[in-house]
């Protein structure tokens, strides 16, 4: 279990209307932590997409139901100097994740007529974050996020 | 999101304003492939100028609509791609499969 600072928590409905609420709150958050733009971006659409998918799969559309999201500040053992990670954990009270979606296969250069855009948010997820894990825990889908933070160069 | 449409002479454009997300992207799907399927448009550009953020909702819209193109041996083509919107395009390693074009005026020539 995590033991990070707690940064924010909010309490949403599956709305897909308020997804852009969510991003723009979380981007100043990551702004603030000190992730470059390109990261920030990074970090926004894996949450932007988790949430779709729990919206989507877990919820099957519903717009009334209940998400959690945690963002926590954890510190990360390690040698040398204290490296600091930005952690998000989204809980939802749907349908259990089908794992199989969760590892979705490695994109591949594909010709436009064969391409299906399927399992792109999970890659965007898996391909934008350090660590991705998922756990079924009383009744609730938890999905748990993490991406480093870039030591500021000091001078 | 807002979406307007502009048909000039030999090219008709479509104004895309605000986030392209799973609240939004089906809007903007419907009316792309309405330009192709229904209007047979032979030519359309979608303008992302004022477009800050597209999720894989967005691009599989965008995919869509360029597959109906190709179908229909029209042109779709996007313009004015800030650096989040080429970002998810990369991740998404479809940038080269889209024609984009920096501006209006270059998306437009004949």
């Amino acid at each position: 279990m995590s033991r990070g600072r707690l940064l924010l928590r909010m309490e949403l409905r599956s709305n897909p209307e308020v997804l852009c609420v969510v991003r723009s709150a979380v981007t100043r958050l990551a702004t603030l932590l000190g992730f470059s733009e390109s990261d920030n971006n990074l970090v926004i659409l894996a949450l932007d997409e988790a949430l779709t998918n729990i919206i989507r799969h877990a919820y099957q559309g519903q717009r009334e139901r209940y998400i959690e999201a945690t963002f926590r500040l954890l510190q990360v053992p390690g040698s040398g100097v204290p490296q600091q990670a930005f952690e998000i954990v989204l809980e939802d009270e749907g349908l259990p994740a089908d794992v199989k979606r969760l590892n979705p296969l490695p994109l591949q250069e594909t010709p436009v007529e064969e391409l299906k855009p399927g399992g792109l948010g999970m890659h965007f997820i898996r391909t934008n974050m350090d660590k991705v894990e998922f756990r079924r825990r009383d009744g609730r889908n938890v999905l748990r996020l993490v991406k480093a933070i870039p030591v500021a160069d000091s001078h | 999101m807002q979406i307007d449409i502009r048909k000039l002479d030999h090219i008709t454009i479509v104004d895309a304003v605000g986030d392209i997300d799973y609240s939004t992207s089906p809007e903007l799907r419907k009316i792309l492939l309405h330009q192709f399927c229904e209007l047979k448009i032979p030519r359309v550009a979608l303008n992302l100028t004022s477009v800050q953020y597209v999720d894989s909702s967005g691009v599989a819209s965008l995919l869509e609509s360029l597959k109906a193109s190709r179908d229909l041996k029209s042109r779709f083509i996007l313009y004015g791609l800030n650096a989040k919107v080429t970002q998810v395009l990369q991740l998404s390693k479809l940038l080269t499969i889209f024609e984009i074009c920096e501006n209006e005026e270059q998306a437009v020539k004949p």
